[in-house]
């Protein structure tokens, strides 16, 4: 179990977390939407602690975020970040396997290839990019070897900044249909990032939604429609008037 | 405006600036040096990082000591004619290359090529994330970036100043030989008895301090990049300026400590 309690964070004068609350129950998927700019990915580093908040409290089962052994802590998660974060210099299957090759999972070399080229097939991947470097791989193709890092050591929390943002929709799909595997048979719990309205109904068993650095709505994602919130009624149908700015 | 009108309180704050600067990159290496003991020890990191330091950087060392070393021995000839003493060119150029030139400018080739790679490419890991992405995968990127390439600086320029001062002395003996009709095998007896074994020592102790400088350098300005493009072009920058300044300064400071009494 996650739980934000008042989080905050400004750079300077831009107040991106003005007081999160939020609550991720063991073994559930959360899926936070919310406009460009509003803060997602910064509560999700909040978490993962690099970026330290100038307030509030995360635990993670029980624990203080802050206050963790840092190396145990971050052993339990995997993040596919929002541009991939692969690491250039290494081959694609070296950056999946990263966590495979060295420290506490360390394996043999050719196990960790192996578990890998598992990996990336699971995204849809073939195994000839697997010798390719990340520069050599179409933005679509990085996002996922990026998922593929994520996923390869199975952490128990995965978190997912925009995981279908630049593929086509039948890849999307594959995308959406592996994650709710992960959370469904391995049990892991999952927080995803999205503004693809198809991904979330794939994906959440619960929503929220950030806005003005605040969670503006959160619930199970059956009441999305009916919820009569402004905000988010706004925001999953896509229309330029309502309560939400379109200039920000 | 008041850039021109007070450069007093210009001057101060520079001042200011440069000592904060100064101490954070103390804190820096030290927390370098702590890591330097703590496991896990990234050895193929290590072994990519002495390639790129020290024997990718040969060329560029060969060829700045050999024109030097001959350059000195024509400045030292004809300086040296003025007053009748242009045998003494041998033993110029040995001390002149390995006390002071053979450093100094291994050291300077050195921040142009690898400071200026080392804080380009870690800056741009921090811009694209893949500083935090290490992070999220149980690597510390002190341990995994930094020490790798510190202690390439430290065991590789010291070599690189010990082939630079050859190389030089080399550069001055062809230049004597060839044109200034000295005897070669004089030459190099002279060169030879004149050096000590001080001389040597102090040559490449300096190459140890500019090879972790040169380093340092490059990794602190990486790590604490800006954003952008022009988070990493700053960077870079600034990591060559630091990196030129503080092997020129420590030079001084070296030179004093090795040869004032
Ligand atoms: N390291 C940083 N330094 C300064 N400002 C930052 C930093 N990281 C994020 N911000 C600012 O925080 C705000 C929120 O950024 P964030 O990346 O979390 O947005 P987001 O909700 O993920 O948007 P998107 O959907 O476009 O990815 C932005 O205004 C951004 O400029
Ligand atoms: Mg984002």
């Amino acid at each position: 179990m996650i739980t934000l309690s008042n989080v905050k964070k400004s750079f300077g004068d831009n107040h991106v977390l003005r007081g999160v609350d939020l609550e991720i129950a063991r073994g559930t998927s959360m899926v936070i939407i919310g406009g460009s700019g509003t803060g997602k990915s910064v509560a999700l580093k909040c978490v993962l602690g690099l970026v330290t908040p100038d307030s509030g409290v995360i635990m993670v089962d029980g624990q203080d975020a802050a206050k963790a052994e840092r190396d145990a802590f971050l052993a339990r998660f995997g993040m596919l970040f929002q541009g991939g974060a692969l690491f250039d210099s290494l081959p694609v299957w070296q950056n999946v396997a990263f966590r495979l090759m060295r420290g506490a999972l360390k394996r043999p070399k050719d196990e960790a290839r192996e578990i890998a080229i598992e990996k990336l097939r699971r995204v849809g991947l073939k195994a000839d990019v697997a010798d390719r470097l990340p520069a050599e791989l179409s933005g679509g193709m990085q996002k996922r070897v990026g998922l593929a890092r994520a996923i390869a050591a199975e952490p128990e929390i995965i978190f997912f900044d925009e995981p279908t943002t630049g593929l086509d929709p039948i890849m999307s799909g594959v995308i959406n249909d592996l994650i709710r595997e992960i959370v469904v048979e391995m049990g892991a719990t999952a927080m995803t990032i999205t503004h693809d309205m198809s991904s979330v109904r794939a994906i959440a068993d619960h929503v929220a939604m950030l806005h003005d650095g605040v969670i503006q709505w959160t619930g199970p994602v059956g009441d999305m429609d009916n919820a009569g919130d402004p905000y988010l009624d706004q925001f999953i149908h896509g229309r330029a008037n309502g309560p939400i700015e379109s200039v920000r | 405006m008041s850039l021109l009108l007070n450069p007093l309180a210009v001057l101060g704050a520079a001042t200011l600036g440069m000592l904060a600067a100064l101490g954070r990159i103390s804190i820096y290496g030290f927390s370098t040096l702590r890591h330097m003991f703590r496991r896990p020890f990234y050895v193929k990191e290590l072994g990519i990082a002495l390639m790129q330091v020290g024997w990718l950087s040969l060329p560029v060392v060969g060829l700045t000591a050999i024109f030097t070393g001959g350059a000195l021995a024509l400045q030292i000839y004809a300086g040296g004619a003025r007053f009748n003493a242009e045998a003494v060119v041998p033993q110029i150029v040995a001390i002149g290359m390995v006390r002071e030139l053979g450093p100094v400018l291994v050291g300077l080739m050195i921040a142009a090529r690898v400071t200026s790679s080392i804080a380009a490419e870690i800056a741009t890991m921090k811009v694209t994330e893949q500083i935090d992405a290490l992070v999220t995968l149980s690597t510390h990127p002190m341990q995994y970036l930094t020490v790798p390439r510190v202690l390439a600086g430290l065991i590789c320029v010291p070599i690189l100043v010990g082939v630079g001062d050859i190389i030089g002395i080399l550069g001055g003996y062809a230049v004597a030989t060839g044109t200034l009709g000295f005897n070669a095998s004089t030459y190099i007896v002279n060169t030879v008895d004149f050096l000590e074994l001080r001389d040597v020592f102090s040559s490449l102790a300096k190459g140890a301090v500019f090879g972790v400088i040169a380093t340092l350098m490059g990794c602190y300005y990486g790590m604490n990049s800006g954003r952008g493009a022009q988070g990493v072009g700053a960077a870079t920058k600034g990591s060559v300026e630091a990196a030129a300044i503080l092997i020129l300064a420590a030079n001084f400071v070296l030179t004093g400590v090795f040869f004032s009494v």
